[in-house]
């Protein structure tokens, strides 16, 4: 009966937890393996070789060659196989869809903030469709944290001043465990919430209700010209800064001679710390935004530039 | 244990003068050079540390008794884990067994008078001591709770209190680390007796050698870290905190670049005593001497370049995860070469069960599973979901708990009769060894499966589902803590009643145990030489052919 009070395995929720399970279990099996085979062979040697009188003499033994071979090898045979089988799973765990949905974290001492595309925001709860992969781009406002989603294996710190990102593609609706993973100061333990995966009649049910809110892009559009960036960044080669249509995952040459891949941590970088990209053609006069708009207007406006068609870009 | 110093001064019948009883009075040891006695000053202030540490993480353990904390309120939580990570690691654990055992132990081996050194190695004991004081104000007045890792910005911007303190702690006993390295390996190299060559020495001093290269070249990175931690929470100076314009990783970089290679520092000496412990008591050459020798050079060596491990879920690229995680394979197989090679020295011995080969074997079995869980987190797919929940916490006390601390106190036990001159109750001691490996398995290993459930660790509250897992723990960790306090009690009690212990009670080789217990101050009446292998123990066929 105790054995029911007792979990012995979390939910598997996610495409990645059962590869992850596989692995565990592996694992698992290797190190029962090994413990039962050195216990039992100690155990035999204690009962065996147990000294029956005080002035007893042990036989001599001598060192093997071919003992000390067989132990190195072995197990660095076993440790070959675990680290090709843990790296290919961890690299194709790594790479989200490129038809992901996107869904924005900010973490804070101790709330997550989560925003969707569409604009509705959450605190501490994350409503996603079941079947669907989501990548989570997630950044701090102030100290370290981890997002971490124990049903779905996947777990990524939250670090302030750059982007990280994981994704995940829910198997089954429920609610399960949102978790920070990193010590994060008085309140970590309390900084926990429900990730709720629902059908995706629900889940477009659940977006429409509510208040109704911009859509990221959007409010990124209106930032974009509120704050005046439409006045240098026009078109190619016509203004005093680049263009920024379809400038998003294109590489980008800098002053120095570096390219770079247009991402979101570039994205950022050059909206609160300008100067620290310079561009061939270009002289370093925009103004840092830094301390002016927050993380969530400053993926807003990621947002927005990401969305911009190439179509407005001229590609020389 | 304030008591214990007039106690050894009572020489045990017809032993003549030695150590303890050649000079009196507290002068005689705060100003003493003999590496004996500084080897018990050490001692005394770890024992201190380890039962600040441990009233911690027992008071912890209550707290988790029930999902909303038993005890306590999280922020004071935070500040318990926070004393108990840092007396732990930095003031118990690193110098457990190098500074007591090997202070005392490593001249008495390899057939010397006293260390290179004599007045560095008390200058040491000294910076350490002003050390664990830093340290101790910073905990016990509640200033830190940053955990031991003291992870930025958290440490240097957010948290309140005494951090530069702990830190400064860290720092200051980080000097004493070094001063005893380099003391340990002049001694090594210079100081050995005729005829000990470097295959004759004890497997102890490969050990205490090994410990003593990553005090030297590791400790001075930790304590670059605090002094740039310091550097930031007191002058702003933008290091790590991103919106100082520093790298919040850059921390973590340097702090396990020391703090990987210290896991090794507690665990070596730990690997060197049970070498000697599963000789003595199987009355047995140890199986492939130079393997298990080499495998501590290259145990040492390896741990350098593994730190990234700790790091796979921060955002590092998956080429550095890659990387870390096959070095982190590669340090496996030597510890797994020291594991078989124990085991292969009880085929065909005479073993003997008295307490110090009880945890000699406790050693084995809970290092074992601790080395294997290892390899959870070495792997990068599973290290994902593992990393930052009580599955890491078990898996490190598996190794520094079941490991490092079961070889402490095995080796305690071993060479006490040796450092006191006096033999203590062996039945209590085997009861004891057995406590302590009841109580800990039963609070550890619970918190694998709490792990692999995805709680994470340093919570102060937690969802129900996972209370009675933890109260199998907490109540684990109250029969550890009773194990612990039993060889406190019958140790001190011995120095004065226990029965003379004569040199070498276990019938065991090492020139430690050719000189009187307690030794002569000089340690040797006449300086040995050396004309055999280390733990020449005769065997069956030598007497037979004469």
């Amino acid at each position: 009966m105790a054995a029911a009070m007792i979990p012995l395995q979390p939910p598997s929720a996610s495409t990645i937890s059962p590869g992850v399970d596989q692995l565990y279990y592996l694992l698992t099996g290797i190190t029962l393996f090994f413990s039962v085979l050195i216990f039992s062979i100690i155990f035999y040697f204690m009962v065996k070789y147990r000294r029956r009188s005080d002035d007893e003499l042990p036989e001599e033994t001598h060192t093997s060659m071919f003992l000390e071979l067989a132990w190195t090898i072995i197990p660095s045979l076993i440790c070959v196989v675990l680290f090709v089988w843990a790296s290919d799973l961890y690299v194709r765990n790594s790479r989200p869809p490129a038809a992901s949905t996107e869904i924005f974290v900010i973490g804070k001492q101790w709330m997550w903030h989560i925003q969707h595309p569409e604009g509705p925001r959450e605190i501490d709860e994350l409503h996603v469709p079941v079947g669907a992969p989501v990548k989570v781009t997630m950044t701090s406002q102030d100290v370290i944290h981890d997002f971490y989603i124990p049903a779905f294996r996947v777990k990524k710190d939250v670090l302030p001043g750059r982007y990280t990102s994981l994704w995940f593609q829910p198997t089954q609706t429920g609610t399960f465990h949102l978790f920070c993973a990193q010590y994060c100061g008085a309140n970590h333990s309390q900084m926990i919430g429900w990730v709720y995966v629902m059908t995706p009649a629900d889940y477009a049910a659940w977006l429409a209700t509510g208040e109704k809110t911009e859509s990221m892009v959007q409010e990124g559009g209106a930032l974009y010209t509120r704050l005046g960036c439409a006045t240098c960044h026009v078109e190619e080669g016509a203004g005093r800064a680049p263009s920024l249509a379809g400038i998003y995952g294109k590489p980008e040459k800098l002053a120095g001679g570096e390219t770079r891949v247009v991402d979101e941590n570039l994205m950022r970088q050059a909206i609160l710390d300008p100067n620290s990209i310079p561009l061939p053609n270009y002289a370093p006069i925009m103004p840092t935004y830094k301390g002016q708009i927050d993380e969530e207007q400053v993926l807003e406006l990621i947002a927005y530039v990401k969305s911009l068609g190439p179509q407005e870009r001229n590609d020389q | 244990m304030s008591t214990a110093t007039p106690d050894l001064h009572s020489a045990p019948a017809g032993s003549g003068v030695n150590y303890l009883n050649a000079s009196y009075g507290i002068r005689s040891w705060l100003l003493t050079t003999d590496h004996k006695r500084i080897g018990l000053l050490y001692l005394v202030v770890i024992t201190f540390n380890f039962f600040v540490g441990g009233t911690a993480a027992v008071l912890m353990r209550l707290n988790l008794i029930e999902p909303t904390g038993a005890l306590v309120e999280p922020s004071t939580y935070n500040k318990l884990f926070s004393i108990h990570g840092i007396m732990m690691v930095f003031f118990f654990l690193v110098p457990s067994i190098p500074a007591t055992l090997g202070n005392f132990l490593i001249p008495l081996m390899i057939g010397a008078r006293d260390v290179a050194f004599p007045k560095l190695n008390l200058l040491s004991w000294y910076v350490f001591v002003a050390g664990s004081l830093c340290a101790l104000v910073a905990v016990l007045s509640g200033g830190v709770d940053t955990g031991w890792t003291f992870y930025t910005p958290y440490s240097s911007t957010y948290s309140h209190g005494l951090v530069v303190l702990a830190a400064l702690g860290v720092f200051i006993a980080g000097f004493s680390s070094i001063l005893t390295g380099l003391n340990f390996i002049v001694t090594i190299h210079k100081m050995r007796a005729p005829g000990m060559t470097w295959f004759r020495l004890p497997l102890f001093i490969w050990a205490m050698y090994a410990t003593s290269l990553i005090f030297v070249l590791g400790t001075p990175v930790i304590a670059i870290t605090m002094f740039l931690l310091g550097l930031e929470r007191i002058f702003h100076v933008g290091i790590f905190d991103p919106a100082l314009g520093g790298d919040p990783l850059l921390f973590q970089h340097l702090f396990w670049f020391y703090s990987h290679p210290a896991v090794y520092i507690m665990i070596l000496p730990g690997m060197g005593v049970v070498s000697e412990l599963i000789t003595a008591f199987s009355r047995k050459k140890i199986f492939g001497y130079t393997f298990v020798a080499f495998s501590s050079m290259g145990i040492a060596v390896i741990s350098f370049i593994v730190w990234g491990h700790h790091m796979f879920v921060t955002g590092q690229s998956i080429y550095a995860g890659l990387v870390f995680s096959a070095l982190s394979f590669l340090v496996a197989i030597p510890s797994a070469i020291k594991v078989f090679n124990w085991t292969a020295t009880l085929y065909k011995g005479s073993i003997s069960y008295q307490a110090p080969m009880l945890y000699a074997l406790g050693f084995i079995g809970l290092f074992t599973m601790g080395g294997l869980t290892g390899l959870f987190l070495a792997s990068l797919a599973t290290d994902v979901h593992l990393n930052g929940t009580y599955f890491i916490v078990a898996h490190f006390h598996y190794i520094m708990v079941g490991g490092a601390v079961m070889a402490y106190l095995g080796g305690i036990h071993f060479w006490w009769p040796k450092i006191s001159g006096r033999l203590y109750p062996d039945l209590w001691a085997r009861f004891a060894a057995l406590v302590v490996f009841i109580g800990f398995n039963l609070t550890f290993f619970p918190q694998f499966v709490l792990g692999y459930l995805g709680m994470p660790r340093r919570y102060a509250v937690y969802p129900a589902e996972f209370q009675v897992l933890n109260v199998m723990s907490s109540a684990g960790a109250s029969i550890l803590g009773i194990g612990y306090l039993i060889p406190l009690v019958y140790l001190i009690w011995s120095m004065r009643y226990g029965p003379p212990a004569g040199p070498n009670p276990w019938g065991a080789k090492g020139l430690e145990w050719t000189t009187p217990s307690p030794p002569p101050t000089e340690n040797f009446e006449e300086m040995p030489v050396v004309t055999e292998d280390a733990y020449n123990y005769p065997t069956a066929k030598a007497v037979r052919h004469g």
